[in-house]
């Protein structure tokens, strides 16, 4: 018991001496430099499914705290594997993935459920309980985490009001158009005031016009001080905001530019060509 | 507390909102649960006929007619004596036709005979069945020439009632063992059915227990409202059982055991301990049944 006890306090001290040479090595690499270490940082991340599909080859990037990400390419890019890193519904062949600058493949499996509260996620299938009212889907998320009741019956209908659903609040999902039901995920997802929010393809299901809604909710909850990621093939979206962008191909980082484009504007013949055959000029938006 | 209420408020949410597999869970609950109700009475109380039975193991000493109070005084003494002996009881004449009047239907029989046919004899009650033929050989051992020779000249014969008692005890041991193999053979089937209709049923909800650990539930805390759900199924379903058990013994059981003493001779289990260990049995295999098909899913 000792002797287990002082290993495990010897390996949590060589962590703590690893992540510190790794911030100095940070800080020496990176010009952005912060006090807190990024929300989501990647290093050299590589993940093959079963069968010798390689769903990300190594991968390194970092998100910083308040950031607005998109995260876009083609379809079986990668972008969905490096959703289900972040939230260890997979786990890498190599590399590390450090959310708040902790490596959660290090974390205990119980410990899961913990870094989950942490990160609020939204999907294109919405991933609500179909058999709990809109109220009960989002006091789930709050239940999970042991809030008294009494919070529950003021937090719920608050987010609700936020996301414009206060008149559904006793429907159940399958009443609920596909906006509205996206709006209860994003509900859900908010409700903790999450750090991180990921969402993958949170659009792809709706229409042009809910989508609109449901990008202009997950940016106020990104201006609230919340990290947003969004996984989008919503090229419009992507090309109206201007945020930051990560072009993925072939589970490889291809592009990473702030306040850009779908498309690489400058270089890709495709854009060119697609801007051309639209009527838009170059520069022009 | 507040956490235990809200498992319990989820269990009954599950068990309402899917109120098909449930009853399924239900029923088969209360097939199992009614067999076994049937076959535990039916084993234990074949087990009890045949303890009765080697109970009933005796010597039995058969005597001359002309022994006279004194010699036979004098034998009971010396048997006695012998080890494993617990007792000895002397019936004469008159004693054993008074039994087998008992015995007979016809009475009269009895009453016809002029004379007297029957043998007094000695009684001699043992320790154990099985130490029946040490005894024997101390009654009767073998003499001068080989032949057995009883130890007393008033012993015309020693009996023992083992032929019938291994005859009867063959057959309820055969009648045990076809039962006990139909009994398992069942509670096997019907354990398989139970299991299988949780699987379905948890299987059915395994997209609410993805949806659960996506927003950071733990695995208990999703799995204590299916085990709690488990826990009430269980309970109906023994419970419903239990019902048409004693509705069962009161209206068939009862009257048949009032009419034929044989019935109630019978040493069966009470009802009362039977009834409490298939209610516990019944919800612990629904509970855990629930709990372990739910580790499938709960792997991160």
């Amino acid at each position: 018991m000792a002797a287990h006890r002082t290993r495990r306090v010897s390996r949590r001290r060589q962590r703590r001496e690893d992540a510190r040479r790794h911030a100095a090595e940070r800080a020496h690499r990176s010009p952005r430099r912060t006090g807190r270490p990024p929300i989501v940082e990647l290093r050299d991340v590589t993940q093959v499914y079963p069968g010798g599909h390689v769903g990300v080859e190594r991968v390194s990037l970092g998100i910083e705290r308040g950031e607005f990400v998109f995260i876009v390419g083609p379809t079986g890019c990668g972008k969905s594997t490096l959703i289900k890193l972040l939230i260890r519904d997979l786990e890498p062949a190599n590399g590390e993935i450090m959310i708040a600058g902790r490596d959660i493949n290090q974390l205990e499996r119980k410990r899961v459920a913990y870094l989950r509260r942490r990160i609020g996620t939204v999907f294109q299938d919405f991933k609500l309980l179909p058999n709990r009212t809109v109220y009960d889907n989002v006091a789930y998320a709050l239940q999970v985490i042991g809030e008294p009741r009494s919070q529950i019956r003021r937090k719920v209908p608050e987010i609700l009001r936020l996301v414009g659903l206060a008149g559904k609040i006793h429907n159940y999902p399958d009443e609920l158009s596909g906006g509205e039901q996206q709006r209860v995920s994003v509900a859900r997802a908010f409700v903790n005031h999450p750090p991180l929010l990921l969402a993958d393809e949170p659009t792809g299901n709706l229409d042009p016009v809910t989508s609109v809604g449901i990008m202009q909710l997950l940016y106020r909850i990104n201006r609230t001080g919340t990290t947003v990621a969004v996984v989008t093939h919503d090229r419009e979206m992507v090309d109206k905001m201007r945020r930051r962008v990560i072009e993925m191909a072939d589970g490889r980082v291809v592009r990473d530019v702030a306040a850009g484009a779908y498309h690489d504007e400058s270089t890709s013949e495709f854009a060119v060509r697609v801007r051309n055959e639209m009527g838009l000029q170059e520069g022009g938006k | 507390m507040s956490r235990f209420i809200f498992f319990i408020r989820e269990a009954t949410r599950a068990l309402r909102r899917s109120a098909a597999p449930s009853a399924a869970a239900i029923v088969t609950i209360v097939v199992t649960v009614l067999l076994l109700g049937v076959l535990i009475p039916v084993l234990y109380s074949t087990g009890s006929k045949t303890e009765d039975v080697r109970e009933q193991i005796a010597l039995r000493v058969f005597l001359y007619d002309d022994a006279t109070r004194g010699e036979v005084a004098k034998l009971e003494e010396g048997i006695g004596g012998i080890n494993h002996v617990v007792s000895t009881e002397y019936i004469d004449k008159a004693e054993a036709l008074e039994v087998l009047r008992e015995r007979l239907n016809d009475k009269n029989i009895v009453d016809e005979l002029n004379s007297n046919p029957l043998p007094a004899s000695l009684n001699v009650n043992l320790d154990d069945p099985d130490n029946l033929e040490t005894v024997r050989a101390e009654l009767v051992p073998p003499g001068a020439g080989g032949k057995p020779e009883p130890i007393s000249p008033i012993i015309e014969e020693v009996k023992d009632s083992r032929e019938e008692a291994s005859e009867i005890r063959a057959v309820t041991g055969a009648v045990k063992i076809v039962l006990a193999i139909i009994a398992a053979l069942l509670l096997v089937a019907s354990l398989m059915l139970v299991g299988n209709t949780i699987r379905l049923s948890i299987y059915a909800r395994r997209r609410e227990v993805e949806v659960m650990h996506l927003v950071g539930a733990t695995g208990w805390f999703i799995r204590w409202p299916f085990i709690i759900e488990g826990l009430i199924v269980g309970f109906l379903g023994a419970a419903s059982a239990v019902g048409i058990l004693f509705l069962g013994k009161v209206t068939i059981v009862d009257p048949l055991s009032e009419r034929f003493a044989l019935v109630d001779n019978l040493n069966t289990i009470d009802f009362v301990p039977l009834v409490a260990v298939l209610v516990a049995c019944a919800m612990a295999v629904s509970a855990l049944g629930s709990g372990v098909t739910l580790r499938r899913f709960l792997r991160v």
